[in-house]
C-alpha cells in the first residue's frame, strides 16, 4: 500500500530524513518509535504534504501512485489521514461544518456525490458515540477550548467519519489518561483494523501498543530506520531505551 | 482618449433617449439641456426635471449644490484617494456609458467566473453583465426601479406599508418625505452627503405604520440592476411607533467602470418601540489585481433612534469597492434605545477600507454593541474607525465594542482607531481588540482533511466572521459566505 524508498527530506537546509525506507501492506499496523528529534513527526508531515519540507531524494508510492506529486488535499482524498500530535483550533467553525466540508471535498475529488446534512449527521453521530463524545462537542468550534485528551479523541472521531485507508497517527497517545488511551486504542482498532487498511503509529511509548497490537515495530533514529522487528521490539525498547538501539 | 469620451457621450445620449421613451414623455428641449458631462446647476435641474419633482425638492437640491461648491472632501480617513475631478464625470446617466457587449464571449472571463461561483444562472448572468441579447430585461430593471417595488406593493399595502422609489415618494407622500429627508443626515453633514442631496437620482422610501410588523423582508437584491441608474442613491426608512422592519440591501453585481464614484445617503428613523434591521452585502467592483479601476464608495448611513426602546441594527458585509468610506451610525436619543453594528470588511489586492460606526448616546439607559471583523489580504489596508460618545445627561449608558482583525500574507495592513468620548460617569464602556493571522498550522490542518487551499481560507475566514454573518438573514448569509471566499481568491500564497 505504502512504499517509501530512500527518502531524504530537509527543513530549511537541515537534513532530517536521511534515506528512510519502509513498506506497509494492506491489513498491517506498523509502529514507529524513536527518540526525540529522530524525524518521526517530519515523516508524518512529509507523507501528508505539509509545505516547508523539501524532499531531496527518494520516492513514495501510495497504492502505486506517486504520493509526492499530490497536494495535501489530494492525498487526503486518496485515502491518507494524518492524526495530528497537536490538533489545531479553528475558531468559529464547528466540527460538524468542518468535517462535512472536508468529507464532501474528498468525495467530490473522488467523483462521489456529496453527503446531505442528514446523511452526514448520521455518520457523525455514530462515530462520536463510539468514541464517547457527545454531539454538543461536535457542534463546538474545531478543538477550541478542548482539553488535550478531547482533542485527541476528536482526531479519532474525524478519522472515523473520514474513514481513510491509511492512517498516520502522530503521537495520538500523548496527553491521554488511561481511560482515554483505551478509548482511543479501541477506536483505532475498530476503524482501521480491516483487511484493506493500514496504520502507521508514531509513538514514544509502548503503552498505546498494549491496546493497538502492531504487526511490525521500527526504530527511527537520525532520519532512518535502524531496526525493525515484531511487537517484542517495543518491549525491548521500553526496557533498554533508545540509546542502545539507535547506535 | 477622445474616442473614449465620444463613446461615453453617445451612451449618455442614448440613455437620455431611453428615459424620454420610458418615462413621462420627455420633450426634446430637456434632451438639449442635458449636459452629458460635468456638474453644474443645470445638471441638478436636469435630474430634478427628469424626475418630475415638485419645486420644493428642486430648491432643496439647489441649496445643497450651492453649499457643496464651498466644501472640501474629508481627509481624515486612512485612505489614499487621488483627487476626483467632479467635472469629468456623468451624473445620473453615466453608468450607461459602459460599452455594450455583443456576446457572452466578450465579457471579461474573470467576471463570468465570479457569477459562476455565485451560482447565478446563465440567463441572469447575461442580464447582469449587460450583454446585448439580454439587454431588454436589464434596461427594464435599470430604468424602471418602480417595477421592482410593484411586486411587493399589493401585499405590503394591505398592512399599510409604503415601499416606493424615493422619487415616487417625493410626489406621493411629500409631507412624510419633507418631515424626515435630511433630518437624520443633515444636508451639510459632509462633502459626499451634500453632493448626494444635490444629485441623488434613485433610492428607496419605506414607511412602516404604527404597530405594524412588516410582513416580509424588504429587499433591494433585485435593485442590483437599478443601481446602474445612478451612483447617488438615497434611502429613507421610517419605522413608526411599535413597528418592525428588516431591510436588505445587496450590491452583488460587480460594476466594471473605472474608479466610479458611489456616494449614497441612507437615513433611518425609529420611533417609540420600533425596530429596524438593516443588512448590507456590498460587492461593488473592487478593481483588478493591480489596483486599477473599482468603485469609490463614499457612503453616509445614519439611524435616528428617536423613540424610547427603539432599536436599529446595522449589519454589513463589505467585500467590494476600491475605496470604502462608510460609518453606519446610530444617534440614540430615545430612552433605553439600542444601537447595533455588526461588520465584516474584506480587502484584497489594493483595496482600501476605512469603515466603522458612530454610537451617539444621548438617551438615558441607551445601549450599543459593536462587532467589527476586518480581513486584509494582498496589499490592502483595512481600518476600523469608531466613535462611542456619551452625552452628559445620558445616565446608565452601556457599550460593548469588539474589533478583530485577521491578516493574510505579510503585505496587508489592519488598523483600529477607536474614539471614546464619555461625559457621564455612570457609563460602562468596553473595548476589546485582537489582531491575528491565519496560521500555517490552520491551513495545513484543513488541507490534510481534504480541503484545497482556497476552501481552507474560506472556511477559516468564515469562522472568523461568524458572529457577524449569523446576524444576516439566512439567504444573505449564504451569499455572504460565498462572497468572502471569492473576494479572497488569489490571496493564498
Amino acid at each position: 500500500m505504502l512504499k517509501i524508498t530512500n527518502l531524504h527530506a530537509n527543513v530549511g537546509d537541515k537534513p532530517i530524513l536521511k534515506g528512510l525506507t519502509l513498506s506497509l501492506n494492506a491489513g498491517e499496523i506498523h509502529a514507529i518509535m524513536g527518540p526525540n528529534g529522530a524525524g518521526k513527526s517530519t515523516l508524518g508531515y512529509v507523507l501528508s504534504g505539509r509545505p516547508g519540507y523539501e524532499i531531496t531524494e527518494g520516492e513514495v508510492t501510495f497504492n502505486g501512485q506517486n504520493l509526492l506529486d499530490l497536494e495535501p488535499h489530494e492525498r487526503a482524498a486518496a485515502g491518507l489521514f494524518l492524526g495530528f500530535q497537536y490538533p489545531v483550533e479553528i475558531p468559529g467553525v464547528s466540527n460538524v461544518q468542518f468535517l462535512r466540508e472536508a468529507l464532501n471535498a474528498q468525495r467530490k475529488y473522488r467523483g462521489d456525490a456529496p453527503l446531505s446534512g442528514a446523511e452526514f449527521l448520521k455518520v457523525a453521530r455514530e462515530q462520536a458515540g463510539a468514541l464517547g463524545m457527545d454531539m454538543d462537542m461536535l457542534k463546538r468550534p474545531v478543538n477550541v477550548g478542548f482539553s488535550g485528551g478531547e482533542k485527541k479523541r476528536n482526531e479519532m472521531v474525524q478519522m472515523g467519519i473520514i474513514d481513510p485507508t491509511l492512517a498516520i497517527l502522530d503521537e495520538t497517545d500523548s496527553g491521554l489518561d488511561i481511560d482515554a488511551l483505551r478509548t482511543v486504542g479501541d477506536g483505532i482498532n475498530r476503524i482501521m483494523r480491516k483487511p484493506g487498511k493500514a496504520v502507521l503509529l508514531i509513538t514514544h511509548y509502548q503503552r498505546l501498543l498494549d491496546y493497538v497490537k502492531p504487526d511490525f515495530v521500527h526504530v527511527l533514529a537520525d532520519g532512518r530506520i535502524t531496526r525493525s522487528g515484531g511487537p517484542e521490539l517495543a518491549l525491548e525498547l521500553e526496557r533498554d531505551g533508545y540509546k542502545e538501539l539507535a547506535a | 482618449m477622445s474616442d473614449d469620451i465620444d463613446i461615453k457621450d453617445k451612451a449618455a445620449w442614448d440613455a437620455a433617449d431611453r428615459v424620454a421613451d420610458y418615462e413621462h414623455g420627455w420633450s426634446s428641449d430637456i434632451e438639449t439641456d442635458f449636459a452629458p458631462k460635468g456638474l453644474t446647476e443645470d445638471t441638478v435641474r436636469f435630474i430634478s426635471a427628469k424626475k418630475n419633482e415638485p419645486e420644493w425638492m428642486l430648491e432643496w437640491r439647489l441649496k445643497a449644490f450651492a453649499s457643496w461648491k464651498t466644501m472640501t472632501p474629508p481627509d481624515w480617513a486612512k485612505l489614499n484617494v487621488p483627487p476626483i475631478d467632479y467635472q469629468d464625470a456623468f451624473y445620473y446617466a453615466e453608468p450607461k456609458a459602459k460599452p455594450k457587449l455583443g456576446s457572452l464571449d466578450e465579457v471579461d472571463p474573470e467576471i463570468l467566473r465570479i457569477y459562476e461561483k455565485l451560482g447565478i444562472p446563465i440567463a441572469e448572468q447575461e442580464v447582469l453583465a449587460g450583454v446585448e441579447g439580454a439587454r431588454r430585461v436589464a434596461v427594464d430593471a435599470v430604468f424602471d426601479s418602480v417595477s421592482v417595488a410593484t411586486t411587493f406593493r399589493a401585499e405590503l399595502e394591505r398592512s399599510g406599508v409604503i415601499f416606493r422609489s424615493i422619487s415616487e415618494a417625493i410626489k406621493e407622500y411629500p409631507e412624510l418625505v419633507k418631515k424626515w429627508l435630511g433630518k437624520i443626515v443633515p444636508m451639510h453633514d459632509n462633502y459626499f452627503a451634500t453632493l448626494n442631496c444635490a444629485v441623488f437620482s434613485d433610492g428607496t422610501f419605506v414607511y412602516i405604520p404604527e404597530g405594524v410588523r412588516c410582513p416580509m423582508e424588504l429587499s433591494t437584491y433585485f435593485r442590483i440592476n437599478a443601481e446602474n441608474t445612478g451612483q447617488f442613491e438615497r434611502t429613507l426608512i421610517i419605522a413608526d411607533k411599535g413597528s418592525y422592519v428588516s431591510y436588505l440591501e445587496g450590491c452583488t453585481a460587480p460594476m466594471r467602470d473605472e474608479n466610479q464614484l458611489h456616494a449614497a445617503v441612507v437615513e433611518l428613523v425609529a420611533l417609540d418601540d420600533a425596530e429596524i434591521k438593516y443588512s448590507t452585502v456590498q460587492n461593488w467592483y473592487p478593481g483588478d489585481a493591480e489596483g486599477k479601476g473599482g468603485i469609490y464608495n463614499f457612503v453616509t448611513k445614519r439611524a435616528l433612534c428617536q423613540g424610547k426602546n427603539s432599536k436599529v441594527s446595522w449589519t454589513q458585509v463589505e467585500t467590494g469597492s476600491a475605496v470604502t468610506w462608510k460609518y453606519p451610525s446610530c444617534v440614540l436619543n430615545g430612552e433605553n434605545s439600542v444601537g447595533e453594528f455588526y461588520s465584516v470588511a474584506v480587502t484584497n489586492n489594493y483595496q482600501q477600507a476605512d469603515t466603522g460606526t458612530k454610537m451617539i448616546h444621548n438617551g438615558k439607559g441607551s445601549r450599543s454593541t459593536i462587532v467589527s471583523k476586518g480581513i486584509s489580504a494582498g496589499h490592502s489596508n483595512n481600518t476600523y474607525r469608531g466613535l462611542v460618545r456619551v452625552a452628559p445627561n445620558a445616565e446608565g449608558v452601556r457599550n460593548f465594542t469588539q474589533c478583530d482583525s485577521l491578516l493574510l500574507g505579510s503585505l496587508s495592513g489592519a488598523h483600529t482607531v477607536p474614539y471614546i468620548e464619555v461625559r457621564n460617569p455612570s457609563a460602562q464602556i468596553e473595548h476589546e481588540a485582537t489582531t491575528s493571522k491565519i496560521s500555517d498550522d490552520q491551513m495545513f490542518y484543513a488541507q490534510a482533511r481534504g480541503l484545497n487551499a482556497e476552501e481552507a481560507v474560506t472556511l477559516i475566514v468564515n469562522g472568523f466572521a461568524k458572529e457577524v454573518l449569523q446576524q444576516l438573514p439566512m439567504e444573505f448569509a449564504v451569499e455572504a459566505q460565498k462572497l468572502l471566499g471569492i473576494s479572497l481568491e488569489g490571496s493564498v500564497g
